[in-house]
């Protein structure tokens, strides 16, 4: 191997970790057969968190003609994506045991949907992007339908498949005309040919690259599978589909239209606004009739997603900043709730419906204050962590000044607001339905999980803003236009 | 006549709608989804082999080396999900794929 190979190994270290541990746990899990579940979980999560340790520690640089890139965001990313899917794989274990369809290529999945994730974060091209992108599509789509004898769950697997390779489809669409029209791959390269008055083949191609990525991150209009797939695909698997992989399709939409589109930004930043207004509105919306907790969850990540685009769409180093800082603080609210949601169950059947939740403040009273805290968080109630992910946001729209659409945001938050309220009425001023609201013995993993991100959304959260400011400062620093 | 740019372009274009169309419209089976997003990767493949050999740059057609392996690794996945639905509910007709509704 040529010293340059070796250097440029060596800057993608991380993901070389992944995929190789990836492949031997495969190994394992083939030879030692269906027996190996869990100890292929403890590996993975020691795999994963050794991948983190390896992208923290790792030289940053520029890699492989350009096609790689580690920086402070990528490492920033990949830290926090790798460290929600260990989570996940410790929250789905011990569900799937119970449910008794735990088999080891759960974690295999998440571990090898990490690598297509790392990549994501980090491409600098248009090649490592589609090839990001699909390593971890193609692992996503068969955790929705991991619980293959349940037909709900084969169903999502099935929708998300279709409708996230018809995304892929346009994605690549969009990156064959950028490609020809710019003559490149590279977004550095191309940022030379985007200038603020780019050909309409190009535009065409942005646009066909917006719509592509917001399908990914499940953005109004490119929505409509999201609720199906939340309530059908299983809950530990939902759970880490609305952490890890929205924060890796964010950063690369961001990646992908500050380097490589910055002086186009009048063009999209009009795409971006329309496609958060329309989240904002189906996200408020279409939530205030759901029944299916897990539904909610959806149309509440899509109106967050809203919020996070809009920080993209203002184009500066601090809207990049507030869309770090929000999808963190938004990753660590939803994980709890899932977790705290897995922890529910009444005679060993889950808890599916908001209408189960009530009475639940005698029977759980911690985890009744656990919801009431994560609920208030992601409704953006100061000072507790969602309120602050919003403060960054719509500080860093107002101030490259699109102030009407931040109105609107915060509209729709309070429209919002009623789902998340009508949760904690239920839980702690309505009885339970028939009088007998016991609900079993929680396992001990996702409760704590659950009570953790609580603990965190309110007060620690005031503790780690503190780091979290000066880390995402550093991660978004050199991007967007100042 | 001669075999421009603009003549690829159109052609990649038209089974690029053909094969969107092909996903919305159609409304009886499963597997000519597939074939649509099959037409789909294949349509971009020609874009990229087309700007490729107009630019006289390599990389697109790199990019279409890599399209054309995950085009096969997707179509895997995609039947094997859709093994497991028919499994469960012992059809494939997407009318039918409506457990979940709101």
């Amino acid at each position: 191997m040529t010293p340059d190979l070796l250097k440029d190994l060596n800057i993608a270290a991380s993901e070389g970790v992944l995929a190789l541990g990836g492949l031997v746990l495969l190994m394992v899990g083939a030879f030692v057969g269906e027996k190996s579940a869990r100890l292929v979980s403890v590996l993975s999560v020691a795999l994963l968190v050794a991948a983190s340790a390896v992208a923290a520690t790792g030289p940053l640089g520029v890699a492989f003609n350009g096609a790689y890139v580690a920086d402070p965001l990528a490492i920033y990313g990949k830290v926090a994506i790798y460290i929600a899917s260990a989570v996940a794989v410790v929250l789905g274990g011990g569900w799937m045991q119970r449910e008794r369809i735990a088999r080891f290529e759960y974690p295999v999945l998440i571990v090898l949907a990490a690598v297509g994730m790392g990549m994501m974060v980090s491409s600098g091209d248009l090649i490592s992007l589609y090839v990001g992108v699909e390593l971890h599509s193609l692992a996503l789509y068969v955790l929705a339908a991991y619980h293959r004898d349940d037909l709900k769950a084969s169903e999502a697997g099935l929708k998300y498949f279709v409708l996230g390779a018809l995304s892929s489809g346009l994605l690549l669409y969009g990156a064959s005309l950028i490609y020809g029209f710019t003559g490149s791959m590279r977004f550095d390269e191309i940022a030379a040919y985007a200038t603020a008055n780019p050909g309409v083949g190009l535009v065409f191609g942005l646009v066909f690259l917006i719509c592509g990525l917001a399908f990914k991150v499940s953005a109004a209009p490119f929505h409509m599978w999201t609720p199906d797939v939340y309530e059908g695909a299983p809950t530990p698997v939902v759970a880490f589909f609305t952490t890890a992989p929205k924060l890796a399709a964010m950063i690369l939409f961001a990646r992908a239209l500050s380097e490589g589109f910055m002086e186009a930004h009048a063009q999209w930043a009009q795409v971006l606004i329309l496609i958060s207004l329309a989240s904002f509105v189906v996200g408020a919306w279409g939530g205030l009739a759901q029944k299916d907790i897990q539904r909610l969850l959806a149309y509440s990540s899509i109106a967050n997603i809203g919020y996070a685009i809009l920080g993209i769409a203002a184009g500066t180093e601090a809207g990049l900043q507030a869309m770090i800082v929000f999808m963190t603080l938004y990753m660590i609210d939803t994980m709890g709730f899932f977790a705290i949601l897995l922890s529910l169950s009444r005679n060993g059947r889950p808890i599916r419906t908001i209408a189960d939740l009530a009475g639940l403040k005698n029977d759980r009273p911690v985890t009744a204050i656990a919801i009431t805290v994560l609920s208030l968080s992601v409704l953006g109630m100061p000072p507790l962590s969602g309120f602050w992910g919003k403060y960054y946001v719509f500080g860093a729209a107002a101030s490259a000044g699109y102030w009407m659409v931040a109105a609107a945001g915060l509209v729709a938050s309070v429209v919002a607001a009623f789902y998340y309220l009508r949760i904690i009425k239920l839980m702690w001023f309505d009885a339970a339905p028939d009088g007998v609201a016991r609900t079993d013995k929680a396992p001990v993993e996702s409760q704590w999980i659950g009570w953790a991100c609580a603990a965190f959304a309110f007060p620690l959260v005031i503790v780690g803003l503190t780091w979290l400011e000066p880390a995402t400062r550093i991660a978004a620093s050199g991007f967007g236009a100042g | 006549m001669e075999v421009t740019l603009q003549h690829y372009l159109a052609v990649a274009a038209m089974l690029f709608t053909i094969g969107v169309f092909g996903i919305f419209v159609n409304r009886k089976n499963v597997i000519i989804i597939l074939m649509s997003v099959e037409l789909i990767l294949l349509a971009v493949n020609i874009n990229f082999v087309a700007f490729s050999a107009y630019l006289n740059d390599v990389h697109g057609q790199i990019m279409a080396m890599f399209v054309l392996t995950v085009a096969a690794a997707e179509a895997a996945v995609g039947l094997a999900i859709l093994v497991t639905f028919f499994r469960n509910r012992g059809d494939i007709a997407v009318d039918d794929a409506s457990v979940m509704k709101g």
